[in-house]
């Protein structure tokens, strides 16, 4: 019943309440001449310091979902859901060059999304479509995941109605006030929310950590309950540590998240935003703070397991929802105001990233189709208009798909999305640093790269499920003989690739047109205070060149 | 939309910036985290936690020590 959580619900309201409330004002922090431009609403002006970014881009890439999700997997399966530590550590060296040079190739050329630089650089709008499209595709049911984090949190407390409209009521509303507020803040209205997320997630995490295993009788313990869960469950392949079956699935997920996660265009739209190259290294070496945050929230799991908590029941019969683990455990331990709290860090923890992707879905659609295909000669205040009807747009889509549907088919998604986005990474992460593939390789990589990725998601069978278990794909299936699982991803842009080659060196057999490279060496070393290429016209060595400082 | 590419006065050092030896360095932290012959086993334990636990831990110390240390040796190259 949710008068027994009345506290909670207030401290959550009240919080809630408060970031709103910065969300509409953050139009006017560090207000620029004129909002309407799409480097500005979608980009913040391109202007964000160390810590901004910081706080940006942490609040960006650690989701509400995976504050829920990660423990939850803990907690079901053990020592395979950690893999979101070398995830989040081996991918900021892996990025620590790739992304300064984005960063100076699309400061050089003003591009907003991954898409635009792929058009210039391949001279292929079909190319920067299909970039384009996945890109969408794969941010869409992420965005609809960080409202299963709400609804967790809102499950936990209570507040549940008798129908569908009633019971997802309290998410509708929260999502009319983030669009709205992104709707005029653009990306400034994340941007500001994200040092009250982060300082709210670490207050309570520390917390966490110290408070819990005190009150559990110790990390010993905990481990020890941990274990003594898993050897009695009939699943071979959980245990607190890994076993000979899944640890290549382990490195493999964890290396292939890591390259997908900067492919991810709400990360690049984070990357971009910053005020120059400086700001993207210092922050390579202070992002893994918030991997530290996340390996001690995938040990709550664990905690969870210590404390004896019960999910509550699913949305169908007999099915558990194990995402309330990490909130039940709270509503358990901690006096309700500080639960009401925690609920709070994961609720706005949710709205961060899903304004930050939705700008970057919006900016995906207005660049690359509506400039694209629809109004070629569109100006930038049309650009930003565009824009910002299309995030309202994608919000309304990403609650109709968690209102009407069942969450699992966003979750499958979500799983579908990470193969999805790491098909393009030949064009976009290795487009940086060679022009050698040719447009049409890289097309057909990425045709071959999607179908294998799907066909073998499709394939993986989970107890519960027959299709789309999970992206633990067993090698049996290529007919090696072993019971070892990989991850789906790893397979799918390895082949994407070999494809990409073997048709480049066709085609160029065949002397098909390469298309031009619009950029040039010089771009990917630009920094702040270097001039920009104005559309339009052609770049002059001379004119325009700002002293370098 | 095809850009003549003049001679840009600031190729050179510029294009100097990014190269360096320090670089290499980078491939430790993202090769070390993923050899599973290191951490997965539960001794030697530390506070209560598996070795699987405080050495995947550790590794984000190792992260940070190799990009710091990368960036300090690379940021004053070029000449800025």
């Amino acid at each position: 019943m949710w008068r027994d959580h009345l506290t909670e619900i207030i401290v959550f309201s009240l919080l809630f309440l408060l970031v709103s409330g910065m969300g509409f004002v953050a139009a006017r922090w560090r207000a620029p001449k004129d909002m309407a431009h799409l480097d500005e609403w979608g980009l913040g002006g391109r202007s964000f310091g160390g810590w901004i970014t910081w706080f940006l881009v942490g609040g960006d890439l650690y989701t509400a979902y995976t504050f829920v999700a990660v423990p939850a997997l803990m907690f079901g399966a053990g020592a395979a859901g950690f893999f979101a530590v070398p995830y989040t550590i081996v991918i900021y060296p892996l990025v620590f060059l790739v992304l300064i040079r984005l960063w100076s190739v699309s400061h050089r050329h003003g591009f907003v999304t991954p898409a635009d630089f792929v058009r210039k650089r391949f001279d292929s709008p079909v190319l920067a479509l299909l970039i384009a499209i996945t890109g969408i595709v794969a941010t869409m049911p992420y965005i609809a995941l960080q409202l299963v984090g709400i609804e967790a949190v809102l499950k936990t407390m209570g507040v549940t109605g008798d129908n569908a409209l009633a019971r997802h009521l309290p998410i509708i509303i929260a999502f009319a006030i983030l669009a709205a507020y992104t709707y005029q803040s653009g990306l400034r209205a994340p941007a500001l929310i994200a040092f009250v997320k982060d300082s709210l997630i670490y207050i309570v995490i520390l917390v966490a950590v110290i408070y819990l295993p005190y009150k559990l009788g110790g990390w010993g313990d905990i481990f020890a309950a941990a274990d003594a869960k898993f050897d009695a469950s009939p699943n071979p392949n959980d245990g607190i540590l890994l076993n000979g079956n899944n640890q290549l699935q382990y490195v493999t997920l964890a290396f292939g998240s890591a390259l997908a996660l900067f492919l991810y265009p709400h990360s690049i739209t984070g990357v971009l935003a910053s005020r120059n190259r400086d700001v993207i290294k210092r922050n390579m070496s202070a992002l893994p703070a918030y991997s530290l945050l996340l390996g001690l929230i995938a040990l709550l799991g664990y905690m969870a397991i210590a404390a004896g908590v019960k999910p509550l029941p699913g949305a169908k019969e007999g099915t558990v929802d194990s995402n309330t683990v990490v909130p039940l455990l709270f509503d358990q331990q901690f006096p309700d105001w500080f639960a009401g709290v925690a609920y709070a860090a994961i609720g706005i923890g949710a709205l961060v990233p899903a304004a930050i992707m939705s700008i970057a879905a919006a900016n995906l659609f207005t660049r690359n189709i509506y400039k694209e295909y629809l109004k070629r000669d569109a100006s930038p205040a049309q650009e930003a208009n565009v824009s910002k009807i299309t995030s309202l747009v994608v919000k309304v889509g990403a609650v109709a798909c968690i209102v009407f549907l069942d969450p699992q088919f966003s979750i499958d998604l979500q799983l579908i999305g990470g193969v999805i986005i790491l098909q393009t990474l030949p064009a976009v992460a290795l487009g940086l640093y060679t022009r050698w593939f040719h447009r049409a390789g890289l097309i057909a990589g990425w045709a071959v790269g999607m179908g294998l990725g799907m066909w073998m998601l499709y394939q993986v069978a989970s107890p519960t499920r027959k299709h789309f278990g999970g992206s633990a794909f067993p090698l049996s299936e290529f007919g090696f003989d072993t019971t070892k699982t990989i991850y789906v991803g790893i397979v799918a842009v390895v082949v994407n690739l070999a494809v990409a080659a073997l048709v480049t060196l066709a085609v160029r057999a065949a002397k098909v047109a390469e298309g031009v490279d619009g950029t040039t060496a010089d771009d990917y070393f630009a920094d702040e205070g270097d001039p920009r290429v104005t559309p339009g016209t052609d770049r002059d060595a001379d004119s325009a060149r700002e002293p370098v400082a | 939309m095809a850009a003549p590419e003049p001679e840009a006065p600031t190729t050179a050092p510029a294009r100097a910036k990014d190269h360096s030896p320090w670089n290499w360095l980078l491939f430790i932290p993202i090769v070390v985290p993923l050899v599973p012959a290191f951490f997965n086993g539960d001794s030697p334990r530390v506070f209560g936690f598996p070795r699987f636990y405080w050495l995947q831990l550790a590794f984000i110390l190792l992260g940070v020590g190799t990009t710091t240390l990368v960036y300090q040796m690379t940021k004053k190259r070029g000449g800025r």
